[in-house]
């Protein structure tokens, strides 16, 4: 364990680092759900948190633009920085944290609204747009990065709810990218989808590492495999391997590690 | 580089404001709700606590044969023809006497001594005096009734200003009423005959009580819990565990909802062109008010024993076919004691709505001036046949008479209704609590 | 009443006897041995019961109607076939009593036509509703133009004859209090229970909801009462007087404002149960971007949830049209038009209260006019009730 924090150190100085995390404790009322966990998070690279189920990644994942603030009975200890500053700062507003990372989650949610507004909705609340015409740039674009444009730019004001289950997908993630975030995280966003609005999704994730820096939780180790520079993997509420993703599922350090990716656990 | 995260931009504080701002409406709204409620229960029970008490003057009354029994042998063919009339100059000698007696002076006019008694007092005294002939020829003590205004004055609704332009007292009689008081021969103490006694005429708000009202109302409760419960649970059953589902039971289904939210007057009308018009019942009896309230319950009681049944898992169901009970037997003996407390709790809360209910009762002859306790049973007027009251109308009944004293007897009602509601909700909260089951 | 209590009695003492005689049958037909029979000897005997006392209970029931509707008087006849009946099912059931016979399936099919005739109860209640006033509002029409009791703006009955039976006063005071009184209790309620839902903590909750549900329980005289002794005073001499808009207590306001807050827990229960059908999803979706509580809810939560709201306020407006006591205590009784809502106007529902307690001849059109506007009131609710549940159920289907 010593060395493999040691090791992260070393790759930290290497790459250029968005988010940090030291000694992350999560406690769902009395049940200690995170235990301890540092991980650092690289820019403009896809991260991958895999484990069995109810090994604590969701809950992590939903640390990092503070989500958990929801849940009364939630509560997070230990420091998570973004660009340095440590979003559970009690200066912090985690309103404005959230324009900056943002989320897509595992069932696609459109608003009962129209495409248009579905992707005009962030843009709109953070006041990122000055005119109309700025706005609908800004909804094109996204609409364009999540390679959904083409799809549905006759019938911007269709309801979003009516569109197929990969579609809403992809509508979700325009309209998370729409407010400009730096960091997008997504949980199992494949997981509802069939495997062709699977690929596609996957494709997407590709590009979108062009711009941001993406955290994704699957419970596919074929899909951390296929888009992940990094993979995390946790098991009961540990961080028990971090490191790139060919060295995990080739030649993982701990024993659990192995027993998950050769499925003997999980 | 984007802005740091540990500064607030404008724009977040201008949204964190509007946040706020919205915030503090909900909470506004709640405040309004709860204030609301605080005025409501306020104004009830400052209006309605004082009828619970009752003024009372103790007199010394001498019983005089050569006016109340011209037979002298204690006849009381004879004795009766002596109305209230002829007790009332007896009455007012006693308060007469009294007063000489603590050496209170006074000016007033024998028919504003008068005024002082309660009209109601000559005829309490003269059932005495009927029921028990050997009082005759005595001096017997007499807690008799203040009239409503010396009652009043005790508790704050008279004032002298008010008297003053009063017809029915003057300010020398409160006086009077305080020297009385002062001497403790007029008290002002706990009235359980409120809850006892029938109505009373509307110049006598100090006699009117809610008795004949509290009967007529249990046994309209008695009537509906026997018809609504059987129906409503046997409804139910076929419903959830029987009905086929096609159109017909579809009807059905629209039906009982739309009918849980048809007015309540709307059910007075029904019962008085079926009940009244149609099956010739007994106006104003408690078997007609029993009725309606039961067809207004039946969606209530129908809508809370189906969300029972349905709480039962079905496994239940399954376990006692597999040991080969038939579908009724399986319904009769596992799902329906295991539905029974939340249809029981749906039964009371049903049952609480239809004790307050009002307006239908309006129109099936409810709100007739009823002095005599209805019997449960009469030959002629068959089962909860004859002329009764209720609760909530007996209210409606005093809010239109003039005497303020009634506001007072009103409120007193409604607050002898709301502890009986409190009291049925709150059987139905622990009920719920009690045998509440998480499957 | 006196030609039921022979056959009543005969019901009764045949269904006890029956009750004991089916179970020593059964027993004897087993020779002592229950094992033998296919039912148990109670089975025989709750089909003996039933058997002996439904149909002729059964018969009392419809020749009681026919007697009603044919006005004829009771007979020996009727007492004759009533008792019969009792008899032959009590009969029939004992001598069917064998070893093999179902006792079980015949009772179940009995108890099954009880249940079903349970059912037909609240069928019956809606057609005896209708018929009730269908009938006698015919009757009134006979007496009473149409167009006159639709169109006319006049009010003022008078018992001599030759009324002005108009009901466009009545609906306008109904509709202006119970505009009054939703304009009111929506903001209220809505914002009540977007706060208990949404904002306020545990503690909070479990003071201010039952708190509101104690609003739910009390009864309309009461609030009635309030309006007459509290609220009327309290507007008259505070408002009404000051701004020289009139002298009376009873008035649109007074109702209105008391039926608002009767309604408040009426729509803040309503809309609880329909915010919290709004998925989470959808508001973690719009947390996710960085949204305020607020701009979640005024615009991810409320739009979605916007049917089943105008559905509760359809329900709440239904349930001020149709309130009665509060505005036979607090609107006042003169029929007028007029925009002032410190004026006393008058309801539907006070009218029919009001022209059938009256001392008028029941087949009068004074009388007879509270049938049409009762069926006016049902046909407003009903199409209100119908309208609203249909949006409500269509919105629960969506979050299904």
């Amino acid at each position: 364990m010593e060395d493999m924090i040691q090791m992260d150190r070393t790759m930290s100085t290497q790459q250029d680092i968005k988010i940090e995390a030291k000694g992350v404790q999560v406690y769902y009322a009395d049940n200690h759900a995170i235990k301890d966990v540092d991980v650092n998070i690289a820019d403009k690279t896809v991260t991958a948190f895999i484990g069995p189920s109810g090994c604590g990644k969701s809950t992590f994942l939903r640390c990092l633009n503070r989500m958990n603030d929801t849940i009364d009975i939630c509560r997070v200890e230990g420091k998570i920085l973004l660009d340095g500053e440590d979003i559970y700062d009690p200066k912090v507003d985690p309103v404005q944290l959230r324009a900056k990372v943002g989320m897509v989650f595992q069932k696609p949610n459109p608003f009962p609204k129209s495409i248009y507004d579905n992707v005009a909705y962030g843009p709109k609340i953070h006041g990122l747009a000055r005119n109309k015409a700025d706005l609908d740039e800004i909804v094109e674009q996204s609409l364009r990065k999540a390679a959904l444009w083409n799809e549905v730019k006759d019938r911007l004001n269709a309801p979003g709810t009516g569109m197929s289950g990969g579609q809403q997908q992809r509508l979700c993630i325009a309209r998370a990218i729409a407010t400009a975030p730096e960091v997008l995280l997504m949980d199992e966003p494949c997981s509802a989808l069939d495997p062709i609005a699977t690929a596609q999704v996957e494709e997407l994730i590709d590009e979108l590492r062009q711009s941001f820096s993406v955290v994704i939780v699957t419970h596919s180790m074929q899909q951390a495999a296929r888009v992940s520079q990094k993979t995390a993997f946790f098991h009961l509420g540990n961080l028990v391997e971090f490191d790139d993703t060919d060295k995990i599922f080739t030649n993982p350090q701990d024993p659990r590690t192995e027993s998950y990716i050769s499925g003997r656990i999980g | 580089m984007s802005t740091s995260l540990l500064t607030t931009d404008a724009r977040t504080k201008k949204r964190n404001a509007a946040e706020a701002r919205f915030k503090a409406y909900g909470l506004g709204a709640i405040i309004v709700a709860m204030f609301a409620l605080v005025i409501l229960l306020t104004s009830v029970l400052g209006n309605g606590l004082s009828s619970f008490k009752q003024t009372f003057i103790a007199l010394e009354v001498e019983l005089p044969e050569d006016k109340l029994d011209k037979s002298g042998v204690r006849d009381l063919a004879v004795m009766s023809k002596v109305t209230t009339i002829g007790y009332a100059p007896i009455l007012r000698n006693a308060l007469l006497a009294t007063l000489a007696e603590q050496g209170i002076e006074t000016e007033l006019s024998n028919k504003e001594i008068s005024n002082m008694i309660s009209k109601e007092a000559a005829a309490t005294v003269r059932n005495r005096v009927l029921g028990n002939p050997d009082l005759v020829g005595q001096t017997v003590r007499f807690d008799v009734l203040a009239s409503g205004r010396i009652d009043g004055f005790f508790k704050g609704r008279v004032t002298m200003e008010s008297a003053a332009l009063d017809n029915n007292t003057s300010p020398e009689a409160l006086e009077i009423a305080q020297a009385l008081a002062d001497a403790g021969i007029m008290q002002t103490k706990f009235n359980w005959n409120f809850f006892v006694w029938p109505d009373a005429s509307d110049q006598r708000p100090e006699a009117a009580g809610i008795g004949v009202a509290i009967l007529g109302s249990l046994y309209m409760m008695l009537v509906v819990l026997c018809l609504a419960l059987p129906i409503g649970v046997a409804s139910s059953i076929y419903l959830e565990e029987f009905a086929p589902k096609n159109r017909w039971t579809d009807i059905i289904e629209v039906n009982i909802s739309n009918l849980a939210a048809v007015p309540s007057i709307v059910f007075g009308i029904l019962g008085l062109a079926i009940f009244i018009n149609f099956m010739e019942f007994n106006q104003s009896s408690p078997l007609v008010g029993g009725l309606v309230l039961t067809l207004m319950t039946l969606p209530t009681i129908i809508i809370s024993t189906r969300a029972a049944l349905k709480s039962v898992p079905p496994s239940i169901r399954d376990a006692a076919l597999g040991v080969g009970a038939s579908k009724m037997q399986s319904v009769f003996h596992h799902v329906l004691p295991l539905a029974a407390p939340g249809i029981l709790t749906g039964t009371i809360i049903g049952l609480a709505q239809a004790l307050g209910e009002t307006a239908p009762l309006l129109l099936i002859g409810m709100v007739a001036f009823v002095r005599e306790y209805p019997a449960a049973f009469t030959p002629e007027s068959g089962l909860f046949g004859e002329a009764s009251t209720a609760l909530p109308v007996q209210v409606y009944n005093w809010t239109q008479r003039a005497d303020p004293g009634f506001v007072e007897r009103a409120s007193g009602a409604i607050i002898t209704l709301l502890v009986f509601l409190l009291i049925m909700n709150a059987v139905a909260i622990y009920l719920r609590r009690r045998f509440e089951r998480r499957w | 009443m006196q030609s039921l209590t022979l056959p009543l009695l005969v019901i009764l003492g045949l269904t006890i006897t029956g009750y004991f005689l089916a179970k020593t049958r059964a027993l004897q037909v087993a020779g002592g041995d229950i094992r033998k029979l296919v039912s148990l000897p109670k089975q025989h005997a709750l089909n003996t019961v039933l058997a002996t006392a439904i149909p002729p209970l059964a018969a009392i029931v419809l020749f009681s109607l026919y007697r009603r509707l044919a006005e004829a008087e009771g007979s020996w006849l009727f007492t004759l076939v009533v008792i019969a009946l009792a008899v032959t099912g009590f009969a029939l059931s004992l001598i069917g009593i064998k070893t093999e016979s179902r006792a079980r399936t015949f009772a179940e099919r009995w108890i099954m036509g009880l249940l079903i005739f349970a059912s037909t109860i609240a069928i019956m209640t809606t057609v005896g509703i209708v018929f009730s006033m269908l009938f006698e509002t015919f009757n009134f029409f006979e007496q009473y133009d149409w167009r006159d009791f639709f169109f006319s703006a006049n009010w003022s009955p008078n018992f001599r004859g030759n009324s002005d039976l108009g009901i466009l006063p009545l609906l306008w005071g109904t509709l202006y209090i119970s505009f009054i009184a939703l304009t009111f209790a929506v903001p209220i309620g809505l914002f009540a229970a977007i706060y208990l839902s949404e904002y306020a903590s545990s503690r909070m909750r479990s003071v201010a909801k039952p708190a509101i549900e104690i609003l739910a329980g009390i009864p309309t005289i009461v609030y009635g009462l309030f309006a007459l002794v509290t609220v009327g005073p309290f507007l008259r001499d505070y408002f009404a007087s000051p701004m020289g808009l009139g002298q009376s207590a009873s008035s649109v306001m007074t109702a209105g404002l008391v039926m608002g807050i009767m309604l408040i827990p009426f729509v803040s229960s309503l809309s609880d149960d329909i915010i919290n059908a709004v998925p989470q999803a959808m508001r973690d979706g719009s947390f996710g971007l960085g949204a305020t509580k607020s701009e979640t809810i005024r615009q991810v939560v409320i739009p979605a949830a916007l049917p089943g709201i105008v559905g509760a306020i359809l329900l709440a407006a239904s349930r001020a049209i149709g309130e009665t006591m509060i505005v036979v205590l607090g609107a006042g009784a003169a029929a007028r038009l007029s925009l002032n809502p410190f004026e006393a106007m008058t309801t539907v529902t006070v009218k029919i209260v009001s022209q059938l307690t009256g001392d008028t001849d029941f087949a009068s059109p004074e009388t007879l006019v509270a049938f049409a506007l009762g069926l006016t009131l049902f046909v407003i609710t009903l199409g209100l009730n119908v309208f609203a549940l249909f949006i409500v159920r269509k919105y629960r289907e969506q979050y299904e």
